[in-house]
C-alpha cells in the first residue's frame, strides 16, 4: 500500500560510514514521527481525504440539502409549513403509532432476551434467528403480508367486513406494520449484552432471597438500562420514519392514514418542496438525535465496563 | 436497520463457552418470557410472513412462471440484481477505506464522523430519497455539475444505484471496524522488522484477516438493497420497464389490486432474502472462526 518514496526518506548523509560497507544489510531509515506499522504521511492525508470527501458527498450534502431546501423561502416559510392542518396530523399520528409500537416491542425485546440470555434451551439459535427474520424482509413485503391477512381478499377480510372493522387503509395497519419492522431491535440490542454478563448476579439476588421481580428491578435493568435505552432510542426512530411497509397498509388517505413520512411522499410529488422538505426536517432532526443519543449511550457503556473492570 | 450496529460488535466477545449446566436454573421466569416470546413472535411474524407462502401455494405452477416471466418484471429483477450488487461492491471498496481511516488514523473529527456513519440507518428511507434526489436532479447542487458533463444520475440506473450505495454505507464499515480495531499490531511489527512493505503487510496481513467481515458487510448490503424500496423510488422516477425495481413492481401490482401477482413476487424475494440470511449467518460463522483462529 505504501511503497517507500524518495522523497520521505531523507537524504543519507555524505560522511562515510561504517554501515555504508556494501557487504552489511541496508536497514530502511524511517520517518522518526511515523510508527513502523504505519502509512507515510502524505498517504494517510490522501486516504482521510478521499473519505471525507466520499462520506461528504454521500451523507452530508444530502443531509444540508433537507435543511437548505426547508429554509429556501425563509424561516416564515419553513414555520409556516407546520401550520398546514394535514402536516399536524401526520405528526400527531406518527407519534400515536410510534407510542404504542415501541411499548409493545420494548416489552416483547426485554421478555425474549431473558429467556434466551438467562436459561439453556433446544432451538435457542433457530429462535433467535426467527426474531431477526423482520430484518431480512423487503419493507414493501412487511406491509403486503398484512394486507393479504386482513385485506378485503385477505384471510380475514370477509370476518373483519362483517363487524365493520377496518384494519388495512386504517391505524391498525399501520401499528402492525410498524411493529413488524421494528420488531426485532431492542432484542438484538439486548441479547449479546445479557449474555455477556452472565447469570451469576441474578442467581445471587436469589439465593439472597430476593424475588423475581426484585431480582429483575435491581440486579438485571440496571445493568442493562444502557443498551435497553438505546434499544428504545432505535426501535423509536425507526418507528416514526417506516416508509416502505406503511405506505402499503395505509392507502394514503389525507388526514387519516397518513404518518409523516408518507406526507412529505405526499407534498414532494405535489411538487410542494419547501413543505415537503420542511416535515423532512423534523425527521432529519430525529434522525441526529438519534445517532447523538447511540454516541452518548457508548461512553456511557465504555466507562460502565471500565468500571467494572476496575472492581 | 441495526443488524450490524448491533452484532457485529459485541459478538465477538460475547457467548462464553459452553457453559452447559443440566439442574433446573435458580432464575425464574422461563415459562412466562419464553412463552410471551413465542405467542408475540408467532402473532406478529410467522403466522403474517406464512400467509405469503399460502397465498402463493394456490397459484398454479403455468400462473406462476407467466407473472414471474412477464417482461417487465424481469427486468426489474435485473435491474434490483445489478444495482444492488453495484452498490455492495462500492461499499465494499469505500466502506473499506472509511473504516480504515477511523481505526488507523487521528484527524480532527474522527469522533464525528464516526457516528455521522449511521446515519442511512437512523434517517428515514424517504427523507434520503428526497434529499439524493434534489441534490443529484439536473438542478442539483451535484447534478447541476454533472449535467455538462454528460452524467445523469436522477431517473437513471446510475441514481438507483446510487441511493442503495447510501443505503448500505453502514453495513460494511460497522462490520469491518470491530475487526480493524482487534488486529494484532504485533504481527504487523513483525512482519515490518522482517523487511516486509506496508503494501506486502496490507495484502498478506490485513487484508486476509478482514476479508470475511468484509464479505459479510458486502452481502448484508445487497440484502439491504434488494428490498430497499423509501429511499430509490425518488431518485429512480420509476420509468417502466427502465428504472423499476423490484418492490415497486409489488407496490404496482397492488395498486391494480393484482394480489397473486404481488404475491408471486414477494414471494420469489422472500425465498431470495431468506437464502441470503442463511448465507450471511454461515458467512458470520466463518468470520467468528477464522477470528478465533488468529
Amino acid at each position: 500500500m505504501s511503497a517507500p518514496t524518495p522523497t520521505n526518506i531523507p537524504p543519507a548523509p555524505q560522511a562515510p560510514r561504517p554501515s555504508d560497507d556494501p557487504s552489511r544489510p541496508k536497514l530502511r531509515r524511517l520517518d522518526t514521527k511515523q510508527a513502523a506499522t504505519s502509512e507515510p504521511r502524505w498517504f494517510q492525508r490522501v486516504l482521510i481525504g478521499v473519505a471525507l470527501l466520499y462520506l461528504f458527498l454521500l451523507l452530508f450534502v444530502p443531509l444540508i440539502t433537507v435543511f437548505a431546501s426547508a429554509l429556501e423561502k425563509g424561516v416564515a416559510a419553513y414555520l409556516h409549513s407546520f401550520s398546514d392542518p394535514d402536516t399536524l396530523f401526520s405528526i400527531r399520528l406518527t407519534l400515536l403509532i410510534a407510542a404504542i409500537a415501541v411499548p409493545l416491542n420494548l416489552t416483547f425485546g426485554v421478555a425474549a432476551s431473558w429467556a434466551i440470555a438467562k436459561f439453556e434451551f433446544w432451538g435457542k439459535n433457530l429462535l433467535t434467528t426467527l426474531i431477526d427474520l423482520p430484518f431480512a424482509v423487503s419493507p414493501v413485503v412487511s406491509g403486503l403480508i398484512y394486507v393479504l391477512l386482513f385485506g378485503k381478499q385477505g384471510w380475514m377480510g370477509p370476518l373483519l367486513d362483517r363487524h365493520d372493522i377496518k384494519i388495512i387503509f386504517a391505524v391498525p395497519g399501520i401499528v402492525l406494520a410498524t411493529i413488524f419492522i421494528t420488531f426485532p431491535m431492542v432484542a438484538r440490542e439486548l441479547i449479546p449484552l445479557m449474555e455477556e454478563q452472565g447469570k451469576e448476579e441474578e442467581e445471587a439476588a436469589r439465593t439472597l432471597g430476593a424475588s423475581g421481580w426484585q431480582t429483575f428491578w435491581h440486579v438485571t435493568l440496571p445493568n442493562i438500562k444502557w443498551g435497553l435505552l438505546y434499544g428504545v432510542i432505535l426501535t423509536n426512530a425507526r418507528a416514526m420514519g417506516e416508509f416502505g411497509a406503511v405506505s402499503v397498509v395505509s392507502g394514503h388517505i389525507r388526514g387519516m392514514t397518513t404518518t409523516l413520512p408518507l406526507q412529505v411522499e405526499i407534498l414532494y410529488n405535489e411538487y410542494n418542496y419547501v413543505q415537503a422538505f420542511s416535515a423532512a426536517s423534523l425527521l432529519c432532526f430525529l434522525a441526529l438525535l438519534t445517532l447523538a443519543a447511540k454516541a452518548v449511550v457508548e461512553k456511557r457503556v465504555e466507562r460502565s465496563a471500565n468500571a467494572t473492570v476496575l472492581k | 436497520m441495526s443488524e450490524v450496529l448491533t452484532t457485529a460488535r459485541p459478538e465477538a466477545k460475547a457467548r462464553p463457552a459452553g457453559k452447559k449446566k443440566k439442574h433446573p436454573s435458580v432464575i425464574p421466569g422461563f415459562g412466562l418470557t419464553m412463552g410471551f416470546t413465542v405467542l408475540y413472535l408467532s402473532l406478529v411474524v410467522l403466522i403474517p410472513l406464512s400467509a405469503i407462502f399460502v397465498k402463493a401455494s394456490h397459484l398454479t405452477w403455468p400462473e406462476l412462471v407467466n407473472i414471474l416471466t412477464d417482461k417487465q418484471v424481469l427486468l426489474a429483477f435485473r435491474l434490483s440484481f445489478l444495482t444492488a450488487a453495484a452498490a455492495a461492491l462500492v461499499n465494499g471498496v469505500f466502506g473499506l477505506l472509511v473504516a480504515w481511516v477511523l481505526v488507523r488514523y487521528k484527524f480532527p473529527g474522527r469522533g464525528f464522523l464516526d457516528s455521522m456513519v449511521d446515519l442511512p440507518f437512523a434517517l428515514p428511507t424517504a427523507v434520503a430519497g428526497i434529499a439524493l434526489c434534489a441534490v443529484y436532479a439536473e438542478t442539483g447542487w451535484i447534478g447541476a455539475i454533472l449535467e455538462p458533463l454528460g452524467i445523469k444520475v436522477a431517473y437513471t440506473s446510475l441514481g438507483v444505484t446510487l441511493a442503495l450505495i447510501f443505503i448500505g454505507l453502514p453495513f460494511v464499515v460497522r462490520t469491518v471496524q470491530p475487526v480493524l480495531e482487534d488486529l494484532d499490531k504485533e504481527v504487523e511489527e513483525a512482519a515490518t522488522s522482517l523487511g516486509a512493505s506496508r503494501l506486502q503487510i496490507f495484502t498478506k496481513l490485513i487484508l486476509p484477516a478482514v476479508a470475511p467481515s468484509l464479505f459479510t458487510g458486502v452481502s448484508l448490503a445487497f440484502a439491504r438493497a434488494l428490498g430497499e424500496y423509501g429511499s430509490v423510488i425518488f431518485i429512480s422516477g420509476n420509468l417502466p420497464m427502465k428504472t423499476e425495481i423490484v418492490p415497486l413492481i409489488i407496490v404496482s401490482k397492488l395498486e391494480q389490486y393484482d394480489y397473486a401477482g404481488a404475491t408471486a413476487v414477494a414471494c420469489i424475494m422472500l425465498v431470495l432474502s431468506f437464502s441470503l440470511l442463511l448465507g450471511i449467518n454461515l458467512l458470520q460463522k466463518w468470520a467468528g472462526g477464522a477470528s478465533r483462529a488468529r
